[in-house]
């Protein structure tokens, strides 16, 4: 895996700032190394900066400081034509005049290649897509799906090391995204480039993703391997932003380890895991996964604490049943449940007693 | 032919025209006359609201054009008052003297003319071809109001010796035929001799075709500079931050909100000898205070005014073009290789080619039928066609002339929107 030290990155971001109007930083102090080969993506809310961090890389903005590298060389002077690099932009910015032939064969010929060549390049590009028989339509003749397909083929057709993209898929409906999903990651691994994608879609990011950049207010608020990212969120915000979470109000009560016990505010002790809290007496929210709340005694590591919760409601979601109960105060706790043979049925106004396992409970700053 | 039954065309056509193919609707009706009867009543209504803008453009618009039209080719104003003449240049071939019964037939139309006052009419007409006849005809009406005595011909000629001027029987030959075609040899500088030959007229008088020359080739020119001078202000528009570029739009709509006299006068305080731009340039020393240039009243002075008030017809309609292409595509090109100028001219420049090709041609034809700029600034040299049009219209009152020539720049402009379809496309055409 890669480390965060940037010699041998392949992309690296090195303090970069970006303001647009010299009043606000639209990203702060981003630092960020891309291996070689590596699918990255920067996830985040809008306006978090996300497609700034691309533009600056493509060339098209400026980095009001810091330095972005290429391949070890510094390419704040390259203009963005000199840059090699290859980006579908969300409205896949097919030149409308042009038919997809020569919408392909455009980075080819401004690179002075022949036309034999230009031609097998455009056709093998195509059929990568499989979208060979449309080469002499027109953009407008295509449909999303298809426009998107060609627009991924003429970010590759000029062998780039790196592809820019700006959430390709937005415009698609679920179904297609979906299957877009699967192919883009698919080339990926075929042609060996390495990808930055930029999306606000957590699911596209969790699937696609080697690693996950998730931006919030113009830094990077975690840089991890989506598992990495979805477990072990290092704050609050990364918690709440991805994946569906619990998150309960308390102060530090006692560490054992990287282990800490926690008395929520509502009543209750519980167990957790300590991330970025280190201190006793600390406020504290602890975060954890609906999926990682247990109801049965025998599933707990012995010795948990447990909770009393109170069933509100239970809605049958076909995989899983989804049960929202009150606890410590908070009527908005969400439990799932495996919709196995043997799975116990809850009833709304059921008293039970919930833990977990304190690896899945964590820790973090306390949130506003 | 031999294997009907196996032809997949003949079974398509005979389940086809077999009743029991056809759409019909609920009741039994036919889909197509279904549809057609509900849609009958929308239309009429529709028709109902246009009517009165159509009427008004047959009224204003439609009738008088072709009645102008009719005069290109339709003039009676010789014919009609001078039957008996007319009759007898009618039965005898050209090149025929004149004989007593010409003479007679002559005197009695002048004495009718003259009694019906319409002689100075015909004197007009037999003018635009022979210049100084009119006062011959009204004279001659004077003179014969107390009635005339053969012999004719010595009568006539006593009156006016010009009577006996063989071109003069020629000219009204051609004029005793109403539909004729001389008016529009005579607006390509051509006439008939006194055989019936289309012959050049003399050099000194050619002037319509080197009009219409002039008149197409300063259009282009000025077509040419409004785009020079108009796309980069159409781009600056599309591009700026919206409260820069309404206060540039501000400054391009200018011409359109001046008094053209305000305007005009503006142009020559600048540019005429003594005016602000010469002793600009004298005052820096590019030219000689002896060498101060003619900028107004000339060529010169229609390409610059003409210019400016064309201007918002090309940067208007590339304007609403440019702003609907989005900097992505620049940005994908650049993305993709192409240098910055590499991706203006493949990748913007097309895409604005319905906008530049639709201020063109406005600009093309509005600058073909100008009028009054060129009189105003023009000097001689810079008249153009529309110009003489003009004159002809309101000082030689030879109305079927001005008509031809303007019938001949509507065929020129209509060729010209022709040869656009044929090249970009009208549907192309984008005027905003
Ligand atoms: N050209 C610009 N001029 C001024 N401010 C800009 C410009 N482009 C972006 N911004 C501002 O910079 C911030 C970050 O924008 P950016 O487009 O990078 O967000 P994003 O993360 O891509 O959001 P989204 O998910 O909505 O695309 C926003 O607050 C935006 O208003
Ligand atoms: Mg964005």
């Amino acid at each position: 895996m890669l480390d965060d030290r940037h010699g041998d990155a392949f992309v690296a971001f090195e303090h970069v700032q970006k303001s647009y109007d010299g009043q606000t930083l639209v990203v702060k102090d981003l630092n960020l190394a891309i291996g070689k080969g590596e699918f990255l993506t920067m996830l985040g809310p809008s306006g978090s900066g996300k497609t700034t961090c691309l533009m600056m890389l493509a060339g098209f903005e400026t980095a009001t400081h810091g330095e972005i590298r290429l391949a070890g060389r510094p390419i704040n002077q390259v203009p963005p034509h000199k840059r090699g690099i290859g980006m579908v932009f969300q409205n896949y910015a097919l030149f409308p005049h042009m038919t997809v032939g020569e919408n392909l064969s455009f980075p080819l010929e401004v690179r002075g290649m022949a036309k034999p060549d230009r031609e097998a390049r455009v056709k093998r590009a195509l059929d990568m897509v499989q979208m060979g028989r449309f080469i002499s339509r027109r953009p407008a003749q295509l449909s999303g799906g298809q426009q998107q397909r060609i627009a991924l083929a003429r970010a590759l057709v000029f062998d780039p090391e790196l592809v820019l993209m700006d959430e390709p898929l937005g415009a698609l409906d679920k179904q297609l995204r979906e299957h877009m999903q699967f192919e883009i990651k698919h080339l990926h691994e075929e042609l060996g480039i390495t990808v930055v994608y930029v999306t606000h879609d957590q699911g596209e990011a969790l699937t696609m993703s080697d690693r996950i950049a998730v931006f919030n207010d113009g830094r990077i608020q975690q840089l991890a391997p989506p598992a990495e990212l979805y477990e072990r969120p290092g704050n609050s915000f990364v918690a709440s932003f991805i994946g569906e979470n619990n998150s309960l109000p308390g102060v530090i009560e006692e560490f054992q380890g990287d282990k800490a016990l926690v008395r929520l505010d509502g009543g209750g002790v519980i167990d957790a895991t300590a991330v970025n809290i280190r201190e006793k007496g600390q406020r504290t929210t602890v975060s954890i996964r609906p999926e990682r709340v247990e109801f049965k005694p025998e599933m707990m590591p012995p010795g948990a604490h447990t909770i009393e919760a109170k069933v509100a409601e239970v809605v049958y979601m076909g995989d899983i049943l989804r049960a929202r109960l009150a606890v410590a105060g908070s009527d908005n706790f969400v439990m799932k449940m495996r919709n196995t043979i043997g799975q116990t049925r809850l009833e709304p106004g059921q008293v039970i007693r919930i833990g977990w396992h304190p690896q899945d409970a964590r820790a973090l700053e306390p949130t506003a | 032919m031999a294997n009907v039954a196996l032809d997949p065309h003949a079974a398509v056509v005979s389940t086809a025209s077999g009743g029991p193919a056809a759409l019909t609707s609920a009741d039994g009706t036919p889909l197509a006359r279904a549809l057609a009867r509900s849609q009958r009543r929308a239309r009429r209504r529709a028709f109902l609201l246009v009517l009165p803008l159509l009427a008004f453009i047959l009224i204003t618009f439609v009738v008088p054009i072709g009645q102008m039209l009719q005069r290109s080719f339709y003039n009676a104003g010789f014919s009609a008052n001078m039957p008996q003449v007319s009759a007898w240049f009618a039965e005898t071939e050209r090149g025929t003297d004149p004989d007593d019964a010409a003479w007679a037939a002559l005197a009695a139309d002048l004495t009718a003319a003259a009694e019906a006052r319409t002689v100075a009419m015909v004197g007009t007409r037999i003018n635009y071809d022979l210049s100084g006849t009119r006062s011959l005809f009204t004279s001659t009406g004077r003179a014969l109001r107390g009635g005339i005595e053969p012999p004719y011909r010595e009568n006539l000629l006593e009156i006016d010796q010009k009577w006996g001027d063989p071109q003069l029987w020629s000219v009204m030959r051609e004029a005793s035929r109403p539909v004729t075609a001389n008016f529009y040899l005579a607006a390509v500088d051509r006439a008939r001799d006194a055989e019936g030959n289309i012959v050049q007229v003399d050099e000194r008088q050619r002037v319509y075709t080197m009009l219409f020359g002039r008149t197409f080739w300063l259009s282009l020119v000025i077509t040419a500079l409004t785009f020079v001078l108009g796309f980069p202000i159409a781009h600056l528009l599309a591009t700026l931050p919206l409260r820069k570029s309404n206060l540039l739009m501000i400054l391009v709509l200018l011409p359109f909100w001046t008094s053209l006299l305000v305007r005009t006068t503006s142009w020559m305080v600048l540019l005429q000898q003594q005016g602000v731009v010469n002793d600009l340039l004298v005052w820096t020393g590019i030219i000689g205070a002896s060498g101060r240039l003619q900028m107004i009243y000339n060529q010169t002075g229609t390409i610059i005014a003409m210019t400016h008030i064309l201007l918002p017809f090309m940067i208007l309609p590339l304007y609403s073009v440019m702003r609907t292409i989005n900097p992505s595509y620049v940005r994908a090109a650049r993305s993709l290789g192409a240098s910055s100028w590499t991706a203006f001219r493949r990748v913007y420049f097309p895409q604005t080619l319905p906008g530049l090709g639709a201020g063109a041609l406005l600009v093309f034809i509005l600058a073909v039928g100008y009028y009054i700029t060129p009189a105003l600034v023009g000097g001689s040299s810079g008249q153009l066609i529309s110009n003489m049009i003009a004159m002809h219209m309101t000082s030689t009152l030879n109305w079927s002339l001005a008509a031809a020539l303007a019938a001949l720049l509507l065929a020129a402009v209509l060729v010209l929107y022709w040869v656009y379809d044929r090249m970009v496309g009208i549907d192309n055409l984008k005027l905003g």
